[in-house]
């Protein structure tokens, strides 16, 4: 059987390269040729390493025919990722290329260090393609707060692609990369990959270490893995996951080696048998569109069928999640992004007059509206009198968002399903006037983060031809048992009629400028 | 709760170090006071015996061997600076004689 270069995931990928089906130049060739083609349409990457990964592609067909000639042993010892593309969300430095995060105040800027799980991927032998799109420091849902292009989504080149990790996630959806990287705060991975049909999974805070990925929220921040399947995702996430001695909010605790060997087809489908899983009621209120509701409702009856235990529950602090998120995070970003200052680094407007001056300008200048908004939300939440009030009585409530989630785990849960995101993706410039109903979108992802817990969104369906994300929450560390599940859950799907349907734009990408 | 009035937000502005238009202000005023009545309503919520957490998941603080690592070399560190003299960056000068003293 061939392989479509293209669709193959990463597993099927080092499978070909082992047999010597097909080879890592092939692979880089067909994607660096259909992203030349596309992307104009796409608009999913900000920068392209063509010239660098040529090279790094040969080298790894070099190391596969030498392992091939010496045996399985040889083989077996080859980095794991050797010769599989990764594309990164450009807030992750990698040494001399461009990193940007999606602002003008760091156009220019030109990576001097990579960052930890930069330098765990080139040790993996990932082949790193570039960059992608980007909300301006990761400030947005739908992309179009980056101060650089507008990224479509694949299934409809009219409809944002969620984000604010939209860029990561188009890439992959349009088959221009088997694996990106992006990062969550909010919702940035799993919202994206609910609107294109993707996986994408936000690993536990501390999972993933952060040295070197430019900081939106510090106690919300996690990288994590988008894929075409939960199998690929876990993959992606073995490889970048550990503690690490640069950032001490990385965790000690233990990879789990099962990534790699999640269970698949049958196998995973028969484990769903007696899996507990809660239904939180809040998750399915106001504004929710009908059909993303049944779609998710359906994947929730699947699970059923397959002997799990679905019970409904309450979560009874999520209502008051988004105005917490909406305290922390602004907070968090005023001092992150203090650090731009147009001296040491990135956009500078420096020279007029005073040193205030400098600041004035190159901040005022440098930031995009979304941006400003944050900061200055950030910084009136953290001003002398309002403290108690806005930043202490949300870092409380947010004790209690956690505490909701204790409880189900303490009842003996395996997960929350949930649905990702409480529409399909929305038309360009929909929500774009209105920050509030902007915010709204992350309104099944925001609470997760406060908790610090996993959560994945896996697709589930479509509604009026457009993608659905379920989500599964778990409990500290357990990703390997939420991709488990959802390898679970992609078994009980496999012959549903929309698992073999491309983006219904992909095949006008090529045609379109 | 009351509104940010116009120069409760060019107080922010400043305290943030953002220069901001005079458009730019006005449209802040509106969606900043939109986002406040979000706000608002964790008001309702009774945290009156509620510790407040910072992060969520608690991890004992690491320690390190106190031993020396190379850090990034100086050409590096400056590569990226807008303004440099030989291994320095150059920035404006941050007292003026009025000031002085």
């Amino acid at each position: 059987m061939s392989v479509d270069l293209r669709r193959a995931t990463a597993a099927q990928l080092r499978a070909g390269y082992r047999s010597g089906e097909f080879t890592p130049v092939e692979v880089v060739e067909k994607l660096l040729a259909a992203i030349a083609r596309e992307d104009a349409a796409l608009g999913a990457w900000l920068h392209l390493r063509g010239d660098e990964v040529r090279p790094e592609a040969a080298a790894a067909e070099i190391s596969y025919a030498a392992a091939r000639a010496s045996g399985n042993a040889a083989l077996d010892a080859l980095p794991p990722l050797l010769g599989v593309p990764v594309a990164l969300k450009d807030l992750v430095n990698m040494i001399g290329t461009p990193t940007t995060a999606g602002s003008k105040i760091l156009e220019g800027y030109i990576s001097p260090y990579d960052a930890t799980i930069a330098a765990k991927l080139k040790a993996a032998g990932a082949l790193i393609l570039g960059k992608t799109n980007m909300d301006e420091f990761a400030m947005g849902s739908s992309t179009e707060f980056s101060a650089y292009k507008r990224t479509v989504n694949p299934w409809d080149r009219e409809r944002v692609p969620g984000g604010s990790s939209g860029g990561s996630a188009s890439a992959v959806a349009a088959l221009h990369a088997p694996l990106s990287i992006g990062s969550d705060t909010g919702g940035s991975i799993r919202q994206p990959a609910s609107l294109t049909g993707i996986t994408g999974l936000k690993p536990t805070y501390g999972r993933v270490s952060r040295y070197g990925i430019v900081a939106f929220a510090s106690s919300l921040d996690q990288i994590g893995p988008f894929a075409r399947s939960a199998q690929d995702a876990a993959l992606l996430l073995h490889t970048i996951a550990g503690s690490d001695p640069r950032d001490a909010t990385s965790s000690a605790t233990p990879v789990d080696a099962s990534l790699l060997k999640l269970p698949q087809g049958d196998q995973a489908a028969s484990a769903l048998k007696g899996k507990r899983f809660a239904l939180p009621k809040e998750y399915f209120v106001a504004g929710m569109e009908p059909g993303v509701e049944a779609a998710v409702r359906a994947a929730v009856a699947a699970l059923q069928s397959a002997g799990a235990i679905i019970d409904e529950v309450s979560l009874p602090t999520t209502e008051h999640a988004l105005a917490t998120y909406y305290i922390v995070a602004p907070a968090e970003a005023s001092a992150n992004l203090a650090r731009y200052d147009g001296i040491r680094y990135g956009a500078s407007k420096h020279g007029g007059g005073d040193l205030l001056d400098g600041y004035l300008a190159t901040r005022g200048r440098g930031f995009g509206p979304e941006v400003r908004r944050r900061i200055m939300l950030g910084t009136y939440a953290l001003s002398a009198g309002f403290y108690d009030a806005y930043y202490l009585k949300a870092q409380k409530v947010r004790t209690l968002i956690a505490r909701d989630f204790d409880r189900i785990w303490a009842a003996g849960y395996d997960a929350i399903v949930a649905p990702a995101s409480p529409s399909v993706a929305w038309k360009f410039g929909a929500k774009m006037s209105d920050p509030v109903a902007m915010y709204l979108a992350d309104a099944c992802t925001i609470p997760t983060n406060m908790a610090g817990l996993p959560g994945l969104s896996t697709p589930c369906g479509l509604s009026e031809g457009l993608p659905v994300g379920l989500q599964l929450i778990g409990a500290p560390w357990s990703e390997a048992a939420l991709l488990s599940m959802a390898a679970g859950y992609e078994a009980l799907s496999a012959n549903a009629p929309w698992r073999d349907q491309d983006p219904s734009d992909l095949a006008a990408l090529g045609g379109a400028v | 709760m009351s509104k940010l009035t116009r120069a409760e937000v060019e107080k922010v502005a400043a305290l943030a170090r953002l220069g901001l238009t005079g458009d730019e202000v006005e449209k802040l005023q509106s969606d900043l006071n939109l986002i406040l009545e979000q706000w608002a309503r964790l008001a309702e919520v009774d945290t009156s015996s509620v510790p407040a957490s910072a992060q969520t998941i608690v991890q004992p603080m690491p320690l390190r061997d106190d031993t020396p690592h190379p850090s990034l070399d100086v050409e590096a560190a400056l590569q990226n600076a807008p303004s440099r003299s030989g291994d320095f960056v150059r920035v404006q000068a941050i007292l003026s004689e009025e000031a002085d003293g």
